[in-house]
């Protein structure tokens, strides 16, 4: 009573399911983005399309990765939008790009944040996908919309990059000892092509 | 030789590997994501923005779409 009724019900369970994802689709566009006001842009972004694309979403299905699909289809547009753009206008350049602006408001990354930030888009997205959101390389590469294949060797190359920029002692196949339990667990990597 | 990163299919499953020591891994977590992961449940844990509960309204109004 005293509520517009003005969602069906279908509308209803989307909305919900979409309101439960929002902090997930925060934690992955912080990753992905490395600013937090970016971030939060860019999920109010992806859960305005993903609620206009609702028709396209089957009941039952992964909500999470469905959004987070949508999200970062939206974050690498707005990266080749402002890379075209670059030139002429620096500023919002290097408010996407630049990855040295931590400190501009105020923030403190975390070492693991200024890793990240220094990995190509590609990387930094399997990274966050296998590594922080727990995907699997299956659901991943659907996210990425690429081979599973090349979801693993992005992740492969992609940590022993971010193994290297969080300690810059490790070499190439020469990982300290304090840092193989993680950073180098099987035989070798690296070595698989796309 | 061959040589595998990561289950093929499925999150779950005991990593055969060898050589350098490997703490059991039940979940299927790999060892080297922890920091990431504390990343992720960092935002995760954080309490929403007022901007999406405008933003939520907004879809009950039939705004978007």
């Amino acid at each position: 009573m005293g509520e517009a009724p003005s969602l069906a019900e279908g509308d209803e369970q989307f909305k919900h399911e979409l309101a439960r994802t929002l902090p997930h689709l925060r934690a992955f566009a912080r990753g992905l983005s490395g600013r937090a006001d970016f971030a939060d842009d860019l999920v109010q972004e992806a859960a305005i399309k993903a609620w206009a694309a609702r028709d396209r979403f089957t009941p039952g299905t992964n909500m999470r990765a469905w959004t987070f699909a949508i999200l970062r289809n939206y974050y690498l547009s707005e990266l080749r939008r402002q890379r075209h753009h670059a030139d002429y206008d620096p500023e919002v350049a290097e408010r996407l790009l630049v990855v040295d602006a931590g400190q501009e408001d105020g923030l403190h990354l975390s070492d693991m944040e200024e890793a990240l930030r220094q990995l190509s888009p590609e990387r930094r997205e399997a990274l966050m996908l296998i590594g922080a959101s727990g995907f699997t390389y299956e659901e991943a590469a659907s996210i990425s919309n690429c081979a599973i294949g090349t979801m693993k060797s992005r992740v492969a190359r992609a940590r022993v990059e971010l193994a290297k920029l969080l300690d810059p002692e490790i070499e190439d196949g020469a990982l300290p000892a304090r840092s193989r339990p993680r950073a180098q667990r099987t035989s070798r990597f690296g070595d698989s092509r796309l | 030789m061959e040589f595998v990163l990561s289950p093929t299919k499925g999150p779950k499953g005991p990593r055969q590997e060898s050589g350098v020591r490997s703490p059991p891994r039940d979940g299927g977590d790999p060892g080297w994501a922890d920091g990431l992961k504390k990343l992720y449940n960092s935002v995760l844990n954080e309490p929403l923005p007022g901007s999406f509960d405008d933003l939520l309204k907004q879809l009950d109004k039939g705004d978007d779409g």
